[in-house]
């Protein structure tokens, strides 16, 4: 045998602080009322620091600091707005380390994943959209034709009150602040609750940066402040990722305004194997699509659709793939599934998985090791699953995968279509006409062709149907921070 | 061979039919799980019993036109007890030398547990009559070689005359007696990973006891990516067969941590059962001096310079 010793990343590197305020104009401030609430990590249940929940008084003062900052900051030449997302964007490349230990910390996800994908994209992020901002003319929205000299760039929004979800914290900050600061608007961001360090770290970097007051402002708390966010008659634009029953209020109470919005939220994505698959890479895809992040991935591949005539080959391979995952502490950086982000997502995986078994469906774990403390839930599969079951049309968000089966291409887009969601799809076929028909049909605003999970900054990313609407990333993600 | 694939190669059509309905191989997909186990972090304990795995595992190398009987004969003290300061460091798995130092070697290893292995049929190029083939493998396996390293015909692999390279192999096989074959394909020449599956499965039905990646003499010799095709291969080949057949990447291996990352793509490949010298090879010769050094270094704490460790 070959066992790996524990490699545990160091966590000296961070400095986290007993208590944190809030990000308002350039400063920490500290809330008006009392309430305060601790984050733990969820690999351990330690707490980690104290953090304010933000009332409609501090929003409401990090709105106005929002608002005040924006006429210098739109009125600045993209070129110069470009500078400090540069700058933003090698600091944390230099900050790379400390980052991905304080997000393994906060979340629970494996370091690798944390130091190996989110940190590289948080920062790619940012570059992506340093290099728009003195390019916006060119960006295919029209010019403004108001100024006589041949016009100006499109006009931002305003303020942008942005609500991000806890699976990817600081990735999905870099998705919300770099396209919003790079058109010109000024922001101000909630953080969830679970996971709000890297936010309140990425304060920090705005002043090394020296980020002009208000241009950033990050508000801690709950689903209270994010609606007195999002409710804020200062706000002039909404972006929210996460679930589509929150999305639903969202767009409900801005229903009639003049607020603009864009909504990221829930999927259900069916991961297609065709007989002809390069099977021992849609393995490694399977396993990317579902077991990443523990599953916490609103575009993760939680519908594995196998063609019968490969069927038991997969799930043979997928089985003996599932026994080579470690689990187990985050910050080792070895471990491939880390914790569950806390205690109330735990039991909603439990709750969905016991559905499955009560509905009829077959259940599978590795054998795996389970720590003592914390928030912890095996890699999961089950087989004999039915379109009807809840587990198969129900978001777990959680790493546990439906197994279905299909005979045919037709029958397989009408099942990967058959959601109410439609965020993303992958297949996996060598045959490349076939990868083309697929594609066309599928309801998804992402469809991924022999791999999963992919993101890339120049790539928009954004749903069909209730997986909200919008898109992130690339060139189209301008068009939701503009006025066109 | 008492398989359901002795039928394969009773046709030119049936050999190729079978070896292209094998799954494809994603190359993108295949390098992003090789560089993934290459993030693993072998450590401390780890890190100890991998560098002595890894010695055990080296078939130590030297395939020069200037090899004399003088250098194999230092190089197989090398084999035998590579560091001189330290008895506690375990003998390598093989010396691998052409069919005329083979004699030379076999003296020189007397008694010692080290195997004596020689490339043969025409090495690197494969390019002579199969009459030559067989007569350069019978030279080596009658001079005392206990394994020989043949290579495949890559011109005829990659024409698609599936059957001739196996016919090679299995006349190779038949030369070889009682020696294990170790068949190279020479990945780098065969460009894509379809083909090395291809090559792999070609190799094992045909009797290979081993696969192995390169002659040393093509760049690129052996990657992670393609020994991971390769293991596999043989975890696959064992499912559906009931016989295990062992990897031999070579060339290009030079430094512990490479080695240290062959280690765990075959642990989470082919599983631990491959972790052995029966079943898994590194074809390297400087890389042996860098194993060393890393094994005195985890001992004292300490490096010590590039003369403490002898050049054979």
């Amino acid at each position: 045998m070959f066992e790996y010793a524990p490699a545990p990343e160091s966590r000296d590197i961070v400095d986290i602080r007993p208590s944190y305020g809030l990000f308002i104009n350039g400063e920490w401030v500290e809330p008006q009322g009392e309430e305060r609430h601790k984050t733990v990590n969820p690999a351990t249940e330690e707490v980690l620091a104290e953090v304010a929940w933000a009332g409609e008084a501090d929003v409401d003062r990090a709105v106005q600091a929002a608002a005040k900052a924006f006429p210098v900051w739109s009125a600045m030449p993209g070129a110069e707005r470009a500078k400090y997302l540069f700058r933003i964007a090698r600091i944390i490349q230099e900050r790379a380390r400390e980052l991905a230990v304080l997000e393994t910390l906060d979340n629970g996800k494996p370091i690798r994943e944390s130091r190996d994908v989110d940190l590289p994209l948080v920062a790619a992020h940012f570059f992506y959209y340093a290099g728009w901002a003195d390019k916006l003319s060119y960006a295919g929205f029209g010019r403004r034709p108001t100024d006589g000299q041949g016009g100006s760039d499109p006009r931002p929004l305003g303020v942008a009150g942005q609500v991000i979800p806890w699976n990817f914290p600081l990735l999905m900050l870099a998705w919300k602040i770099a396209p919003a600061l790079a058109c010109g608007n000024t922001v101000v961001l909630k953080p969830a609750e679970t996971t709000p360090l890297t936010a309140l770290a990425f304060a920090d970097i705005c002043r090394q940066a020296d980020l002009p007051p208000g241009v950033v402002n990050i508000v801690t708390g709950a689903g209270e402040t994010g609606a007195a966010l999002v409710g804020h008659p200062g706000v002039d634009k909404v972006a929210f990722t996460g679930s589509t029953e929150v999305g639903r209020l969202i767009a409900r109470s801005l229903a009639g305004t003049r607020k603009k919005l864009t909504l990221e939220l829930g999927g259900k994505a069916a991961n297609i194997v065709f007989e002809d698959a390069p099977l021992d890479q849609a393995v490694e895809g399977i396993v990317n699509g579902i077991f990443f992040n523990q599953g916490h991935v609103c575009c993760a591949g939680s519908r594995l659709l196998v063609q019968e005539s490969v069927a038991d080959e997969l799930l043979e391979a997928l089985k003996r793939r599932l026994g080579t995952l470690r689990l187990g502490d985050p910050l080792d950086k070895n471990t491939d599934i880390g914790a569950i982000n806390s205690a109330e997502q735990l039991a909603k995986i439990r709750e969905l998985s016991a559905a499955g078994e009560a509905e009829g469906a077959e259940r599978w774990s590795p054998a795996c090791p389970i720590p003592d403390r914390g928030y912890w839930f095996p890699p999961t599969l089950f087989t004999g699953v039915a379109q009807s079951h809840r587990i198969a049309r129900e978001e777990i968000f959680g790493p546990v995968l439906s197994v279905l089966t299909f005979r045919t291409p037709a029958e397989a887009v009408e099942k990967a279509n058959n959601t109410p969601y439609g965020l993303s799809a992958g297949v996996w076929t060598e045959k490349g006409s076939r990868m083309l028909w697929m594609a066309s049909r599928l309801r998804a605003g992402v469809v991924w062709s022999n791999t999963f999970n992919r993101f890339d900054p120049t790539s928009p990313f954004g749903g069909y149907k209730e997986s909200g609407y919008g898109r992130e990333g690339g060139r189209h993600g301008l068009e939701a921070y503009l006025a066109v | 061979m008492t398989t359901p694939l002795a039928e394969v190669a009773s046709s030119p059509s049936t050999l190729r039919a079978f070896l292209h309905g094998l799954p494809g191989v994603d190359r993108v997909g295949a390098d992003a799980r090789a560089a993934m186990l290459g993030t693993r972090s072998i450590k401390t304990t780890a890190k100890k019993q991998a560098i002595d795995m890894a010695i055990g595992m080296v078939d130590l190398t030297t395939l020069e036109g200037a090899d004399t009987p003088g250098k194999v004969r230092a190089m197989c003290a090398k084999a035998v007890r590579p560091d001189p300061t330290d008895s506690s460091v375990p003998p390598v798995a093989a010396v691998c030398v052409y069919p005329d130092l083979v004699a030379t070697a076999v003296e020189a290893l007397a008694g010692s547990g080290v195997k004596v292995a020689s490339v043969a049929t025409s090495f690197p190029s494969g390019r002579s009559s199969l009459e030559v083939k067989v007569a350069d493998t019978s030279l080596a396996v009658a001079a005392g070689a206990a394994e020989i390293d043949m290579v495949i015909d890559r011109g005829a692999f990659l024409a698609g005359d599936y059957l001739k390279v196996y016919e090679e192999i299995v006349a190779t096989k038949e030369a070889c007696g009682d020696s294990h074959l170790k068949v190279i394909l020479e990945t780098g020449e065969l460009a894509t990973y379809d083909n090395v599956r291809r090559a792999s499965w070609l190799a094992m039905i045909a009797g290979a006891d081993f696969i192995k990646t390169s002659t040393g003499k093509v760049s690129p010799a052996a990657t992670l990516p393609v020994t991971l095709v390769m293991l596999e291969a043989v975890r696959d080949f064992l499912a559906a067969t009931g016989r295990k057949v062992g990897v031999k990447p070579a060339g290009g291996i030079r430094t512990t941590k490479d080695a240290i990352k062959y280690l765990v793509l075959v642990n989470e490949t082919a599983g631990p059962d491959w972790l052995h010298a029966d079943w898994f090879r590194l074809g390297a010769s400087s890389l042996l001096n860098d194993l060393l050094m890393q094994r005195q270094k985890m001992a004292t704490g300490r490096y010590a310079g590039p003369d403490y460790f002898t050049l054979d």
